[in-house]
C-alpha cells in the first residue's frame, strides 16, 4: 500500500522517469527499512499465506452472500421458481381451502418404521450430555461421533425385547416426532402444512408417536402408548362435537394401527376394553398410506443378512470395502446386532406362506411387469395395449415365490430340477455351535458351519419356508418375536386362540372391527420397481462375519429383466410390492368376507409414480415412492378431502391406473394388465 | 474495487509470464493505460524489480494491500478456529465435562427413591413457546416455528413489525385476529428452555428423570399464556386436554396421584383448573365434586403469584418496569427519541395489552391485602441493595426483632407501600389527608374532552390516544392511587381493555362465598373469590424465593414527550430516598423473589388457607416453603443452585429436592412442614381479612 501512495505523485510523469524514481525509491526503502529487513522479507507471498488468504477471501465473499440473502425479502425464491418453471401450482391445501373446505374430522397420524424420532431419557456413562436429545432423526450428530455408544442406546435387550438395564429410549412425542426425519427432509410435514391450510392446528391434528423398535403389544406394556392413543382420539372425538377421527398411518403405522383396532376392542388384561362399537364409534375412515399389510422382502433380507438392494449395490462398486473391516468398526454385524434386537423388524417378514406369495414354481405376479419400463414412461400412452403384450411374450416368467435362492441358475431353474437337502435333516443332525471368539454377539456365531452349509444345500425358500429358515439360523430372535406377531393365515378365525394379541397385527389371522361406517383406503404408490426376491451366495470370508450376501453379480439377460444385482424386482412403491399393499382391500376386505364380516367398503388408490421435474421439485409432488408419497400432491388432496368430509365415493372411489379391461381410466400413462383381480384373485382362498 | 479485482488477476493469472522478461514489455504499454491500470501495473512491475535484485526468480513476491491483509486475517482466523473446533470435538466428551454437582436427582436416586406418582408441570406467564399456524404474507415461512420462545428470538429482529402484529391478539375479543393463529407449543419441549441455554423447566425434567419419570408419568399442561384462563379453553380445549392427561396417568400409572408443579402465573391457571374441572358442563369441565380429590395429591405453587403482581400495574399502565426505566436513566432519550420511528414502547404496549392474561396478574384483594394510603402489610421492611450475601442474611435474620425499633428510626422515609402509584416523590410520602383523594367519579369523561385529538394522530395505536391531554393531566394531578382506585385509574385510561378482561378475571373479595354469583368463572382464577374444593387429602404447597427486593409500588411523571402517539406516562427514574430507604430509581422495593412480592406469593398459605377457613372449607393442608436467595458463587454455577429469583429458583437444588420427594410419595409433613425466613407471618397478621 505504501508503495502506491507514494508513488502517487509520479504518476503524470514520462515512463523513464517513473522507473527512475522507482529505483530511488527502492533504494530509499531499503535504506529506510533496512534494519527491518527480517519483517520485510517475511512479508512476501508463501503458500501458507496464499491458503490464509483464499480462505479468507472465500469466507468474505460467503458471508456477504448470507448478508445479502437474509436481508432479501422472504418472496424472492419463490418469484425466481415462479419465473424459471412457470407459475406454480397452488398446494392441494390453498386449492382446497378456496373451494371451500375446511376443518371437520379430527385426524390421526400413525407414522411407520424408522421415520419416528428417539430420544434418551436415560443412559450410560458414555452418552452423557444428550438427555432429551435425539438419537435418531434430527441430525444423526452423535452417530458419527460416538457410534458404538450410539448402537449400544439404540439396541434392546437381546431376551426381552424391552429396555436393556440403565437404559431408557423413548419416542419423541407430538407432530414433531415424524414432521422432517432428518433436517430438510420431510415425513409429515407437507401433509401437516396442507391441512393447517384448512384449519387445522394442534387441537384437530394428532401424532401417535410410538417406539418402533417395540413389538405393537410392548409399547402399550412399556409406554401406555395404545392406551394414550385411545385416550387422545376420545378426547378428540368429544372435544370436536362428536365428529370421528380420520386416521392416517404410514408403512408400519398400518399394521400397528390394525393392532390398535384389535386391542382396543378386547377386553381388558390384554386388551384396551374400549368394547365392541369403540372403533364403529370413533373412526371414520382409515387412510393407509404404503401399507405393507402381508409384509416386505425387504424385512427378510434385512433379518437374513442386514443389506437391501441399496447395500449389495455399494457392495459390487467397491468389492471389499464393506467387508473388510475398515477400522475394525465390523459396521455390518454391529448394525445386524443393533436391528435384531429389535422386534418391529419382525412384524413385516412376509404373511401368508406361499398361499399370498408364490410357491416355488408360480407368483401371484407371473410375469406382468415390465422392470425395464422406466424408459418407457413418457411415450408409451400412444402404443396403449401392445407393449404388456410384447412383454408378456418376451419375458419368461420370474420365479417370484422363491424369495430367497442360493445361485442364479437356482433362481430361474423348474423346481423338479433343483436337489434339494431337507433342512429338518439337517436340523437334527445337528452338531454344537464352535464358539468362536468374535467381539460382537450375532446369533451366527452359535450356529456352526454345518448349519450354515445346510442352510445353502436347500438352496430355495419360499414365503413359507422362510419362516423355517429363520428359525433355523436365528432360534432366540425368532422364539422372541414369535410370541408376538404370527405369519399364516386363519382357517376358522372363530377359534379362541385368534384372540391372542400375536394376530391382532395380521390382516389374515384377525377380523376387522364391527363397523359398516368406517372406510378402509390402500392409498400407494406404483410405477417403482421392489425388491421381490433375492439370490443368495455364500460368503468365503472369515470366522467373524455374516455368512450370507446377495449375490450382486447375478445379473438377468436383457435390458427388461427383473433380476438386478442379485435382487429380483416387481411393481410396488420401492419398498412395499403392490401385492402387500393392495391385496387386502382388493380381495381380502372387498364386501363381505370373512376377514371383513361387516363389510366395512375398502377403496383403493394407486398413484403412478412419476419423478420430480426438474431440482427445484425437490423430492416430486407427483412421486410414488415409498416416503415421498407423502408429498405427493393427489395423495394430500385425497386425505384433506375425505379429513374435511367427503367419502370414498365422493373422491371417485377405487383409483387404479387402469381398469380391468385395460383401458386406462386415470392419469394414463402406462397400461398394465389388472392383476389384482384376475390373477390374484384366484389367490386368497 | 474493480482495479483491486484486476490486480489479482494479474498477481495470479498472469504472474508466471510476468516473470520473464514480459513483464517490460507491458511495462512499455502502460502509458496508453489509464491511471488505474497505470497504478497496478508499475506496482507489479516495481515487485518485479524488487525481484530481481533480490535475486530471487523462484517465488515472485506481491505486496501487502490493505485488502489483502484483511482476508489473510480472516483466513487465518477462520483456520484456527476450525482447527481448534476440531480438536475440541476429537477429544472425548468427558474430559471437557465440568465437573458437575450431583444434581437432587442423583443423590435421591442414590437413597432409593423412584417415581410413583405421574407429574403435570404447568408454566408460567411469558416462559411458553408460542408457534405461527396461520399468518400474513410478511410472515411466510415461519409455519410451524416459534415466533416465541425455545429457539433463538432472531425472527424478532428481522421483522420487528410482522411478529408484534402476530403476538397481538385481537383488541375487542381477546382472541385470534383474522387470519392469524398463534398456538403453544406443546410438549416437554413448550417450556423447557426459554432461550437457548436459558432453562426454565430443564433442570426439573431432567433431575426428575434421574428417578424415573419420562413421558408417560411427566406432562406439560402447556397453554396459550396470552389468553384469558376460560379462553384456552374455548379456542383450544386446553383446559379438556389438560383433564384428560390427567384422568389418563392417574390411570395408567396404576391409580396414582397426580402432583401438579404449577409455576409463576400457571398457578393461578391451574387454580382456575381446579374450579373449572368440578363445574359442570356448559361452563366446566364436569369433572364432579370428587374429581381434585379422586386425582390430585398435591399442587406445589413455585413462586405463586396468588394476589398478583405489582409489575403488572406498571407495564399494564406505562409499558415499563423496573429494568426499563434503569437503562432510560443512564441513557436518556434512546427510547424516547422515537429511533428509525420505531415507537418501541407504543408498539409493546399495544401488544401486551391484547394479553388478557396480564390482567389476571393485576393485585388482588384491593387495600385490604394491598395497603391503603397511609398503612401497607410490609411496612417496617428494610431494604438493603448491597449485593454482599453473607450481611444481607445477618439483617435479614434480625429483622424481625429489630423492627420495631427501626422503624422508628425510618419514619421519615417510611415506605408507603400502599400507594401502588404515585405521582410525583410527595404524592408517595406525604399523609394522605394532604393529599387530593382520588375519588373514582372523577374519572367519567366529559363528551368534551373526549377523542379530542384522535384525528391529529391518525391511527390509534394505544388507548392514550384517545384521551384528551386534560384528562391526562388529571390523571397525574399529584395523586396516590392504591390498588382499589388502581383499578378505577386503569378502567379510566383503557377503557376497552378493562372492558375485555375484566369480563374474565375480577380483583376484589368475597363477602359471601355461597352467592350464586361466584359461580361464573371470571371469579376462579382470584383465591378471594372461590373455595377449594372439597379434597381434604390434597396438599398445597407456596415454594418461593424470598431476599431480593422486588418491585412493589411506583412513583410516576408525565412524560415530557407532548406529542401524540407517545404514552404520557413514566416511570420517574430521578426519584431515589436516602440509604435504607426502599425507594430507588422511582420504585418501591420490599421483600420477594424479584417478581412476586412475599405477600402475594405466601398470604394464602400463611392465613387464607391456613386450617379450615371459608377459603378452604374441607381444610386442605398449606405448607410454605421459602427459599433464600444465594446468588451464585462461581462462574462456573451458571444461574446458581441456591437461586431465589422468579425463574432461577426453577435450578435451586432444594426445591428440586422438596418436588421430587413428594412426587415420590412423601407428604408435606416429611418434608418438612413449613421452612420460613421472611416476615410473612406478622404481614399477615396484619391484613384484616374475615376467614
Amino acid at each position: 500500500m505504501s508503495f502506491l501512495r507514494r508513488r502517487k505523485g509520479t504518476d503524470s510523469s514520462k515512463s523513464q522517469n517513473l522507473r527512475c524514481n522507482i529505483v530511488k525509491e527502492d533504494e530509499k526503502n531499503n535504506l529506510y527499512e533496512s534494519p527491518r529487513k527480517e519483517s520485510y522479507n517475511s512479508k512476501k507471498w508463501s503458500c501458507w499465506d496464499s491458503c490464509c488468504w483464499f480462505i479468507g477471501f472465500v469466507c468474505s465473499v460467503w458471508w456477504f452472500l448470507l448478508l445479502l440473502y437474509n436481508t432479501m425479502p422472504a418472496s424472492i425464491p419463490q418469484y425466481v421458481t415462479e419465473a424459471i418453471t412457470g407459475p406454480l401450482t397452488d398446494p392441494p391445501g390453498v386449492k382446497l381451502r378456496k373451494e371451500g373446505l375446511t376443518v371437520n374430522h379430527p385426524v390421526v397420524f400413525v407414522p411407520g418404521i424408522v421415520t419416528g424420532g428417539l430420544e434418551l431419557w436415560e443412559g450410560h456413562q458414555c452418552a452423557e450430555g444428550l438427555f432429551r436429545k435425539r438419537l435418531w432423526g434430527g441430525s444423526f450428530g452423535e452417530l458419527y461421533k460416538r457410534p458404538l455408544c450410539w448402537a449400544q442406546h439404540m439396541s434392546l435387550d437381546n431376551e426381552t425385547g424391552l429396555d436393556p438395564p440403565g437404559i431408557r429410549v423413548r419416542p419423541v412425542s407430538g407432530l414433531v416426532a415424524a414432521d422432517y426425519f432428518a433436517a430438510g427432509y420431510f415425513v409429515w410435514a407437507v401433509l401437516i402444512a396442507n391441512l393447517a391450510q384448512i384449519g387445522y392446528e394442534e387441537k384437530t391434528m394428532y401424532m401417535a408417536a410410538y417406539d418402533w423398535r417395540l413389538s405393537f403389544q410392548n409399547t402399550e406394556v412399556r409406554d401406555q402408548t395404545l392406551s394414550r392413543i385411545k385416550s387422545n382420539i376420545e378426547l378428540m372425538v368429544a372435544t370436536n362435537g362428536g365428529k370421528k377421527v380420520v386416521v392416517i398411518p404410514h408403512s408400519m403405522g398400518v399394521l400397528y394401527f390394525l393392532h390398535f383396532m384389535k386391542w382396543v376392542e378386547a377386553p381388558p388384561p390384554m386388551g384396551g376394553g374400549g368394547g365392541s362399537e369403540w372403533c364403529a364409534k370413533h373412526i371414520k375412515a382409515v387412510m393407509n398410506i404404503g401399507g405393507p399389510f402381508l409384509g416386505v422382502p425387504k424385512s427378510v433380507s434385512g433379518l437374513f443378512s442386514v443389506e437391501a438392494r441399496d447395500i449389495a449395490i455399494a457392495r459390487t462398486f467397491a468389492p471389499g470395502f464393506l467387508d473388510k473391516d475398515v477400522f475394525g468398526l465390523q459396521t455390518f454385524q454391529h448394525l445386524m446386532r443393533m436391528t435384531r434386537t429389535w422386534d418391529s423388524t419382525m412384524s413385516m417378514i412376509p404373511k401368508g406362506g406361499d398361499t399370498i406369495w408364490g410357491g416355488l414354481d408360480w407368483s401371484p405376479e407371473g410375469s406382468s411387469f415390465n422392470c425395464g419400463a422406466k424408459t418407457l414412461r413418457n411415450n408409451s400412452i400412444n402404443n396403449t395395449g401392445q407393449i404388456p403384450n410384447i412383454n408378456l411374450a418376451n419375458m419368461k416368467d420370474v420365479n417370484y415365490g422363491r424369495i430367497i435362492s442360493f445361485g442364479k441358475d437356482v433362481a430361474e431353474a423348474h423346481s423338479s430340477k433343483i436337489e434339494r437337502v431337507d433342512l429338518l435333516d439337517s436340523m437334527k443332525a445337528d452338531m454344537l455351535a464352535n464358539l468362536t471368539n468374535c467381539d460382537i454377539w450375532i446369533e451366527y456365531h452359535d450356529i456352526g458351519d454345518h448349519r450354515i452349509k445346510a442352510v445353502a444345500d436347500y438352496k430355495v425358500y419360499t414365503a413359507g419356508s422362510i419362516l423355517d429358515l429363520l428359525h433355523f439360523v436365528s432360534p432366540k430372535l425368532m422364539a422372541r418375536g414369535g410370541a408376538h406377531f404370527s405369519y399364516g393365515i386363519a382357517d376358522n378365525l372363530d377359534d379362541p386362540k385368534y384372540q391372542h394379541y400375536k394376530y391382532w397385527s395380521n390382516p389374515l389371522e384377525t377380523k376387522l372391527p364391527d363397523a359398516p361406517d368406517m372406510e378402509i383406503y390402500s392409498m400407494y404408490g406404483v410405477g417403482i420397481p421392489t425388491e421381490r426376491a433375492y439370490v443368495y451366495k455364500v460368503t468365503t470370508a472369515t470366522d467373524c462375519s455374516i455368512p450370507f450376501q446377495i449375490d450382486t453379480s447375478a445379473e438377468g439377460g436383457s435390458e427388461d429383466s427383473c433380476l438386478k444385482g442379485g435382487v429380483f424386482s416387481a411393481d410396488g412403491d420401492e419398498t412395499v410390492p403392490v401385492l402387500s399393499a393392495g391385496l387386502m382391500a382388493a380381495k381380502g376386505w372387498r364386501g363381505k368376507t370373512r376377514f371383513n364380516p361387516s363389510g366395512i367398503p375398502t377403496y383403493i388408490r394407486e398413484y403412478s409414480h412419476a419423478p420430480p421435474a426438474n431440482l427445484l421439485e425437490g423430492r416430486g409432488t407427483q412421486s410414488g415412492a415409498h416416503v415421498d408419497i407423502m408429498g405427493n400432491f393427489a395423495l394430500i388432496e385425497d386425505v384433506i378431502r375425505v379429513a374435511a368430509g367427503a367419502t370414498g365415493k365422493e373422491l371417485g372411489g377405487d383409483h387404479r391406473r387402469c381398469s380391468p379391461d385395460g383401458i386406462p381410466t386415470v392419469g394414463g400413462s402406462k397400461p398394465q394388465p389388472h392383476w389384482h383381480y384376475d390373477r390374484l384373485g384366484a389367490v386368497a382362498k | 474495487m474493480a482495479s483491486v479485482l484486476r490486480f489479482r488477476k494479474l498477481c495470479y493469472v498472469e504472474s508466471a509470464v510476468k516473470c520473464t522478461s514480459v513483464g517490460y514489455e507491458s511495462f512499455e504499454i502502460d502509458e496508453k493505460l489509464d491511471k488505474k491500470e497505470e497504478d497496478v501495473l508499475s506496482a507489479n512491475n516495481f515487485a518485479l524489480e524488487i525481484n530481481k535484485k533480490r535475486k530471487q526468480p523462484k517465488r515472485q513476491p506481491k505486496e501487502w494491500r490493505c485488502l489483502d491483509s484483511c482476508c489473510w486475517i480472516i483466513g487465518y482466523l477462520c483456520t484456527t478456529w476450525w482447527l481448534l473446533l476440531f480438536f475440541y470435538h476429537c477429544l472425548p466428551v468427558t474430559l471437557l465435562r465440568v465437573p458437575e454437582l450431583p444434581g437432587p436427582g442423583v443423590k435421591l436416586k442414590r437413597e432409593g427413591l423412584t417415581a410413583l406418582h405421574p407429574v403435570v408441570l404447568v408454566p408460567g406467564i411469558v416462559t411458553g413457546g408460542l408457534e405461527l399456524w396461520e399468518g400474513r404474507p410478511c410472515a411466510d415461512g415461519l409455519f410451524r416455528k416459534r415466533l416465541w420462545g425455545g429457539g433463538s428470538f432472531t425472527q424478532i429482529f428481522k421483522r420487528p413489525l410482522c411478529l408484534l402484529e402476530h403476538l397481538s391478539l385481537h383488541y375487542e375479543t381477546g382472541l385470534d385476529p383474522q387470519g392469524i393463529r398463534v398456538r403453544a407449543v406443546p410438549g416437554l419441549v413448550g417450556a423447557d428452555y426459554f432461550a437457548p441455554g436459558y432453562f426454565v423447566w430443564a433442570v426439573l425434567i431432567e433431575n426428575l428423570a434421574k428417578i424415573g419419570y419420562e413421558g408417560k408419568n411427566l406432562h406439560m399442561a402447556a397453554y396459550d399464556w396470552r389468553l384469558s384462563f376460560q379462553n384456552t379453553e374455548i379456542r383450544d380445549h386446553a383446559l379438556t386436554r389438560l383433564k384428560s392427561k390427567i384422568e389418563l396417568m392417574y390411570i395408567s400409572n396404576g391409580y396414582k396421584k397426580v402432583v401438579a408443579v404449577p409455576h409463576s402465573m400457571g398457578v393461578i391457571y391451574f387454580l382456575h383448573f381446579l374450579k373449572w374441572v368440578e363445574t359442570p358442563p356448559p361452563m366446566g369441565g364436569g369433572g364432579g365434586p370428587g374429581w381434585c380429590a379422586k386425582h390430585i395429591k398435591a399442587v406445589m405453587n413455585i413462586g405463586p403469584a396468588f394476589l398478583g403482581v405489582p409489575k403488572a400495574v406498571s407495564n399494564l399502565f406505562s409499558a415499563e418496569g423496573k429494568d426499563v426505566s434503569y437503562i432510560r436513566a443512564m441513557a436518556p432519550g434512546v427510547f424516547d427519541s422515537e429511533i428509525l420511528g420505531l415507537q418501541t414502547f407504543e408498539r409493546v404496549m399495544r401488544m401486551a395489552r391484547t394479553w388478557d392474561s396480564i390482567v389476571s396478574l393485576l393485585p388482588k384483594g384491593g387495600e385490604v391485602i394491598w395497603g391503603n394510603m397511609d398503612r401497607s402489610p410490609e411496612e417496617g421492611h428494610v431494604c438493603d441493595f448491597s449485593k454482599k450475601s453473607h450481611s444481607k442474611t445477618s439483617l435479614t435474620t434480625n429483622n424481625v426483632n429489630n423492627s420495631e425499633v427501626k422503624r422508628g428510626f425510618l419514619v421519615k422515609d417510611l415506605a408507603n407501600y400502599g400507594r401502588i402509584i404515585s405521582f410525583g416523590k410527595p404524592a408517595s410520602v406525604l399523609h394522605s389527608s394532604k393529599l387530593p383523594t382520588a375519588d373514582s367519579k372523577e374519572f367519567s369523561r366529559t363528551s368534551t374532552s373526549e377523542n379530542f385529538n384522535n384525528f391529529s394522530c391518525g391511527e390509534a395505536w394505544t388507548e392514550y390516544d384517545e384521551m384528551s391531554r386534560q384528562s391526562i393531566q388529571h390523571v397525574a394531578a399529584d395523586k396516590a392511587y392504591t390498588t382499589t382506585t388502581l383499578l378505577d385509574l386503569l378502567r379510566f385510561v383503557a377503557p376497552k381493555m378493562m372492558r375485555r378482561a375484566e369480563a374474565h378475571f375480577s380483583h376484589g373479595i368475597a363477602e359471601n362465598l355461597d352467592d350464586p354469583k361466584y359461580n361464573h368463572y371470571k371469579y376462579w382464577s382470584n383465591p378471594l373469590e372461590t373455595k377449594l374444593s372439597d379434597a381434604p387429602d390434597m396438599e398445597i404447597y407456596c415454594m418461593y424465593g424470598v431476599g431480593i427486593p422486588t418491585e412493589r409500588s411506583y412513583v410516576y411523571k408525565l412524560s415530557p414527550n407532548s406529542r401524540c402517539k407517545s404514552i404520557p406516562y413514566q416511570i420517574d427514574n430521578s426519584v431515589h430516598g436516602e440509604d435504607g430507604s426502599c425507594l430507588k430509581g422511582g420504585v418501591y422495593f420490599a421483600d420477594g423473589d424479584e417478581s412476586v412480592p412475599v405477600l402475594s406469593a405466601g398470604f394464602m398459605c400463611a392465613k387464607g388457607w391456613r386450617g379450615r377457613t371459608r377459603f378452604n372449607p374441607s381444610g386442605i393442608a398449606t405448607y410454605i416453603r421459602e427459599y433464600r436467595h444465594k446468588p451464585p458463587t462461581s462462574l462456573m454455577e451458571g444461574r446458581g443452585i441456591e437461586s431465589g429469583s422468579h425463574v432461577d429458583i426453577m435450578g435451586n437444588f432444594a426445591l428440586i429436592e422438596d418436588i421430587m420427594r413428594v412426587a415420590a410419595g412423601a407428604t408435606g409433613d416429611e418434608i418438612g412442614g413449613d421452612q420460613i425466613h421472611s416476615n410473612i407471618i406478622k404481614m399477615s397478621e396484619r391484613i384484616n381479612l374475615g376467614l
